[in-house]
């Protein structure tokens, strides 16, 4: 197949899928809604909306604790969704999904229960520049509590680690290394691969904060290799509140619970706690099972759409979209690494992102404008925010055009 | 018809021509070396900072005001305005502007404060952002700030 060949026959594809989101057929302010905020939070498909009110409809119940019908069907989609999961990310046992509220806690778990009793004073921890906070303060805040030196790879203009001062750094002081699959705020995709095998050959273990790859590559945890692997429903077109922690069984048995509470535990008494096998060890409490069933049927739409599908359209189409916003006078991007994924930073002019997010809204074009929780990032630039496109496996070349038609528009009314 | 141009005519609402004005060219921009009062307004959604700078008289008059700092069009107008505006204001009818701003935009619980039967004059160009909530916060910025710069509140303000 030629390429435009190929091109065209994505569109035809990404036309069938735009209809399962019942969100993208609405307009704002007379236009047709352009989602371009996915890496936010991506639409949910009509079948994960579904799943989810059949749940609440029909069987609502709580998990593993009631012996009547309706716990058994909750508990068993519920335990269902984690057999999904598991198969999704190639782990190598159910015990390794742990089910949490997203990427941020999945974080704050490992930070607080893997490496908190790991940590005295002097010792370091390895980060890079380029990380939503949600990978950096839990890692500030361990370090406040241990004595521990949090240490940062910095990047260079176009976005990338440079992996020449990860060399430099990963010393023996170093006890963990916390990485970001993909950057939120520029599109970087980092050798997470390559860091993680330069880590365990000093038996540094690695996680790998898969918020922004999960929802737009195939995730293999074994081929990657990582100790852990964190990520968020709502950004693979799951519920919000829905999150996973993978984890390498060895080291999740030997940690001590995060949460304590119900569902975690054996046998209680006053003397003393038993404490639950994995998974449940840090399930703590009544889950949010509609959100993991939900999940679970994210899952399942991500899998029959195929990531192979998904990844090689949202290549196509960022490239389109670089290619055409490059066009416009007065455009400065951010983030231009070899390997991206799904998005763009940019500034127009010297309009406010803020300005520019608001005008592009009203012409039913979904940004998102700011720090992108990355402020590390904004520093290294010395800019205070940008406005970020980011693609998802619905948008299209149109989505695009009206991108530049609205970022023409605002240019005017500034001029 | 080109709708989008409709649109962005109506964008004209928020962006009007003396807000655009005051944000290409904004008014006692700059570090004020003699400040008495000084105050830092920082909006989180975006992580854009202001500080603002007054020099207040003896009498509780306003001598000189300034800012620096980056924003939005709408926070850097709004400051621009403000600044414009109270030098050479009694701190007290300072205070009645603040209170009559944040009713006009609709600032939760700014409706206890004493209404202020007060004409707003060239500040009413900010009333566009009533419509647009999520920049309420931008308008209010340089306001925060100098309410807190006059309160002589050591720490910066925060807009969340
Ligand atoms: C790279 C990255 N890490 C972590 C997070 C935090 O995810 P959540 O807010 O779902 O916990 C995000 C979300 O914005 C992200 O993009």
């Amino acid at each position: 197949m030629t390429n435009a060949q190929e091109n065209r026959s994505n569109e035809a594809c990404v036309e069938n899928y735009r209809q399962d989101f019942p969100a993208l057929q609405q307009t704002i302010s007379g236009h047709p809604l352009v989602y371009l905020d996915s890496a936010s939070s991506a639409q949910q498909p009509a079948c994960v909306i579904d799943t989810v009110a059949e749940y609440q409809r029909n069987d609502h119940s709580n998990v593993h604790r009631g012996v009547h019908t309706l716990s058994h069907r909750a508990t068993e989609a519920y335990e269902g969704a984690r057999d999904k999961i598991q198969g999704f990310i190639n782990a190598a046992s159910r015990n390794e999904i742990i089910n949490t509220s997203g990427t941020t806690e999945s974080i704050n778990l490992v930070a607080q229960s893997y490496c908190r009793p790991l940590l005295s004073a002097g010792d370091k921890i390895l980060a890079t520049e380029l990380e939503h906070h949600s990978n950096i303060v839990p890692w500030q805040l361990v370090c406040e509590q241990t004595g521990a030196e949090l240490l940062v790879v910095p990047i260079d203009d176009r976005g990338q680690l440079n992996l020449d001062e990860f060399d430099n750094l990963l010393t023996d002081e170093v006890r963990f290394v916390a990485i970001g699959h993909v950057s939120n705020a520029l599109g970087t995709i980092n050798p997470v691969k390559e860091i993680v095998e330069k880590a365990h050959a000093l038996d540094i273990p690695v996680l790998v904060d898969g918020a922004q790859g999960v929802p737009h590559m195939q995730i293999d945890v074994q081929d990657l290799g990582c100790d852990f692997y964190a990520f968020s429903g709502h950004k693979m077109y799951g519920p919000t509140g829905t999150g996973i922690l993978y984890g390498r069984e060895k080291l999740l048995e030997a940690m001590p619970p995060y949460k304590g509470g119900g569902d975690m535990i054996i046998e209680v008494s006053f003397d003393g706690t038993v404490f639950n096998e994995l998974p449940y060890k840090f399930e703590a409490g009544t889950p949010n099972i509609s959100g993991v069933i939900g999940l679970g049927a994210a899952v399942d739409y991500l899998q029959s759409v195929g990531l192979q599908q998904i990844a090689q359209h949202e290549s196509w189409l960022l490239d389109y979209m670089t290619r055409e916003i490059s066009k416009i006078d007065g455009i400065r991007l951010f983030g231009t690494a070899e390997n991206k994924a799904s998005v763009q930073s940019f500034l127009l002019d010297d309009i406010h992102a803020h300005d520019l997010g608001t005008i592009l809204d009203h012409q039913g074009v979904a940004i998102r404008t700011g720090h992108h929780c990355a402020m590390p990032v904004m520093s290294f630039f010395r800019i205070p925010g940008t406005a970020r496109a980011s693609l998802a496996l619905y948008n299209n070349a149109a989505d695009i055009d009206q991108l530049i038609v609205a970022l023409k528009k605002a240019q005017q009314l500034f001029a | 018809m080109n709708t989008a141009f409709d649109n962005s005519d109506d964008m004209r609402d928020l962006y009007r021509e003396l807000i655009l004005d005051h944000a290409r060219n904004p008014r006692h921009f700059g570090k004020l070396d003699d400040a008495t009062h000084c105050a830092d307004g920082i909006n989180p959604l975006c992580g854009d900072k202001l500080r603002l700078y007054l020099r207040v008289n003896e009498d509780q008059s306003i001598a000189a005001a300034g800012f620096e700092g980056s924003g939005c069009a709408i926070s850097v107008a709004s400051a621009s305005l403000l600044t414009d505006l109270i030098i050479g204001l009694p701190s007290s009818q300072v205070q009645n502007y603040y209170n009559a701003v944040m009713q006009r935009l609709g600032v939760p619980g700014a409706d206890d404060a004493e209404p202020g039967s007060i004409d707003l004059g060239k500040l009413k160009a900010l009333d566009g952002v009533r419509e647009y909530p999520s920049r309420v916060k931008c308008a209010t910025l340089a306001w925060q700030a100098m309410n807190s710069a006059l309160d002589n509140q050591p720490t910066p303000v925060s807009t969340e």
